[in-house]
């Protein structure tokens, strides 16, 4: 079976700095992905390449065979991006709600001002999409009175609104207090078991191990390990691997 | 004290319908400096934001220099210095271009501060959704940083009516010069200077409070 | 064409009125942070109500009114009460009493912008409420005041050339009386705004230091 998400040679520089080295692997449909590995490793780099937020040196990055970011052998502008951009969706480590919309308009503009759908339509489906983050009871609140795990939920719901063909998610909980971590996770989890399609970047090491099938471990820049999500995790073959998970249980 | 006051009583309704057409002209040379003003100051932005090195250099350049020159010597300038090069205004043109050349500097400035006050994943998350950037500036980035500036854009609206009492030494008939040439009829400067303050205090003052109300829940 | 000549004539005559630039900036700057200061003391250390509610009134009708308005008030309103003030007192009185208003503010901000902790831990340690002022809060608003201070020298620079309207002899008096006697206007005007960029350039180098070593603190 063909590969929705496919990944080759992707490389990316800041001056004279290599933060990617060389990065291939693709993503099945319905398959869950967890990049792991120590900060620094380029892991949130790779991740932001897929929707083009950074622009790689080098590579390439096709969703259902479509190539991202290059047309005719040219860089897309943000312009052309967008319809590309918006088959994707993502969640940012800083959850990045907009202040001056209320929670419901967050998830509902794009619907109407991407996708077209009149402003009853994206309302409904906005709050659709809420009630399947458990957030619906505060649509009309502002983000501001939210909680970070809650703001994390909406913002998860804000992706989910795209009808996106892969999640994207960028250390979901990492700047989230202990105790709301959870509920972040279950509602990631919940949207695991419907079978979408995502990328996960995190540092939850037990639940990468639950809710992925695969599992790749990136250090200085490449893969250095990656196999199904048990094995990596609790059999590690690298002693890079190793260590790095030693380091994470302590 | 009731000999201060006594002119009021005895030419209040003489001086009332004078000053109140010179607070309508005062108004309409402040509303038509800050529109411009405003027009300016976004066109100096993308000056400063462009990937032009020239144009950039050009609006440095321009924001050091209009911050540094006293708003009378460029109204000077325009009105009594560049018809010494050919160039003539009238006497309300040359005020209301010199006011929204100064003021110009300021609003690109305040401009700049909302836009870097705005983090950056905020357009991130608008990009990842497929927003186009014209799509993102206008639905996410503009309302935020148009929530930000406003409190000081105000501020800066109460300082150009202030300043517009300088278009008076141009010849300028607003408050100011109307003032002047009733302390010249009638002979009371105190009671009609004093009128023409108050003047300015009825226009500007509900602007200073307003601004003060906008910023109160920012700075808590 | 003007040779080099005119415009030296030019200058000659516009530094004339340099001194009175300087000194009436500096004066009204003293006026303005010392009577500034005394009023945000009282303003947020006192609790007595008129003493607020009159303070707010100076503040906000100096802020509120034109420099030019409050310039005609002195020199020729008070003068038809018979107390004429020469025209560089009027200036600097006039600006003095208008930056005492916006400095007041500045410095309220500064106090306003301390932890409550500050004077909790002051008052703590045993310090008398006078004592937690002078040697707490003070220095530590005057630091966060003070990028705002020297934003109100920069614009004071600039204002001193209004006070060329109650005819105080400073830059913007000289280029006009050199106007009407010559006819290189375009020079004379552009040089005269050339001189107060030069006066007021070091200054605002001075407050991007400031801002930038003090926002660093503050981050």
């Amino acid at each position: 079976m063909d590969a929705l998400l496919s990944v080759a040679g992707l490389r990316k520089s800041y001056g004279p700095v290599e933060v990617l080295k060389g990065i291939d692997f693709s993503v099945k449909a319905g398959e869950k992905i967890a990049l792991i590995g120590p900060s620094g490793s380029g892991k949130s780099t790779c991740l932001r390449c897929m929707n083009f937020l950074e622009t790689p040196t080098a590579g390439e990055i096709r969703l259902d065979g479509e190539r991202i970011g290059m047309r005719d052998g040219r860089l897309m502008s943000d312009r052309q991006l967008a319809p590309q951009r918006a088959e994707m969706g993502m969640v940012f480590q800083l959850f990045n709600l907009w202040p001056h919309l209320s929670v419901a308009e967050n998830v509902a503009i794009a619907v109407r001002k991407v996708r077209g759908l009149p402003a009853k339509e994206a309302r409904d489906l906005a709050l659709e999409m809420l009630a399947k983050v458990h957030m619906a009871h505060r649509a009309n609140a502002s983000p501001l009175e939210l909680s970070g795990g809650q703001q994390q939920r909406v913002a998860i719901a804000r992706a989910l609104a795209q009808k996106p063909k892969l999640m994207l998610f960028d250390e979901p909980t990492s700047a989230l207090d202990p105790e709301l971590v959870r509920e972040v996770l279950t509602v990631i989890e919940e949207l695991a078991d419907e079978g979408r399609t995502m990328l996960l970047v995190t540092h939850e090491i037990a639940f990468a191990r639950d809710v992925a099938d695969r599992v790749m471990f990136l250090d200085g820049g490449v893969i250095v390990e990656e196999g199904p999500a048990s094995a990596v995790i609790n059999t590690p073959r690298e002693e890079r691997t190793r260590s790095f998970l030693k380091q994470i249980r302590h | 004290m009731t000999g201060f006051l006594q002119p009021y009583v005895e030419y209040g309704s003489e001086w009332w319908p004078l000053l109140a057409e010179a607070m309508l002209n005062t108004a309409l040379l402040t509303i038509a400096g800050f529109a411009l003003s405003v027009v300016f100051g976004l066109a100096l932005l993308l000056c400063q934001t462009s990937s032009s090195k020239a144009l950039r250099g050009f609006a440095t350049v321009y924001v050091t220099t209009l911050r540094g020159v006293p708003l009378l010597a460029i109204l000077f300038l325009l009105y009594f210095g560049l018809p010494g090069v050919g160039i003539t205004f009238d006497a309300l043109t040359a005020a209301v271009l010199g006011l929204s050349l100064c003021f110009a500097a300021q609003v690109s400035e305040l401009f700049r501060a909302g836009l870097k006050a705005i983090p950056k994943g905020q357009r991130e998350a608008a990009m990842a959704v497929g927003f186009t950037p014209v799509q993102s500036f206008t639905f996410i980035i503009l309302p935020q940083v148009v929530r930000v500036i406003l409190s000081p854009m105000i501020v800066t609206f109460v300082s150009l009516l202030k300043d517009s009492s300088l278009a008076s030494l141009i010849t300028v008939n607003e408050l100011v010069l109307t003032g002047r040439a009733m302390a010249t009829e009638y002979f009371l400067p105190l009671q009609i200077y004093v009128a023409v303050g108050l003047c300015y205090f009825m226009i500007g003052w509900p602007f200073s409070i307003l601004s003060r109300r906008l910023a109160a829940p920012a700075a808590r | 064409m003007p040779d080099f000549s005119t415009f030296r004539l030019i200058l000659e005559g516009l530094l004339t009125g340099l001194s009175v630039t300087v000194i009436v900036a500096l004066a009204a700057l003293v006026i303005g942070l010392v009577l500034g200061f005394g009023l945000c003391l009282l303003r947020e250390f006192t609790r007595i109500r008129t003493v607020h509610f009159t303070i707010d009134a100076y503040v906000e009708l100096l802020r509120n009114i034109p420099a030019l308005t409050h310039l005609f008030i002195l020199y020729f309103g008070l003068a038809s009460l018979g107390l004429r003030l020469s025209s560089i007192t009027a200036a600097i009185v006039g600006l003095g009493l208008i930056g005492a208003a916006v400095t007041c503010d500045i410095f309220r901000a500064g106090f306003r912008s301390l932890p409550k902790g500050q004077i909790e831990a002051a008052l703590a340690v045993g310090l008398r409420p006078g004592q937690t002022i002078v040697s707490i809060l003070t220095p530590q608003a005057m630091r966060i005041a003070l990028p705002g201070l020297s934003n109100y020298a920069v614009q004071l620079v600039k204002d001193t050339s209004v006070v060329s309207a109650i005819a105080a002899p400073e830059i913007m008096f000289f280029a006009r009386s050199m106007v009407t006697s010559s006819f290189q206007t375009t020079l004379i005007y552009a040089t005269a705004a050339g001189l107060y960029l030069l006066l007021s350039l070091p200054l605002m180098q001075g407050v991007r230091v400031l801002e930038n070593h003090y926002g660093k603190l503050k981050a």
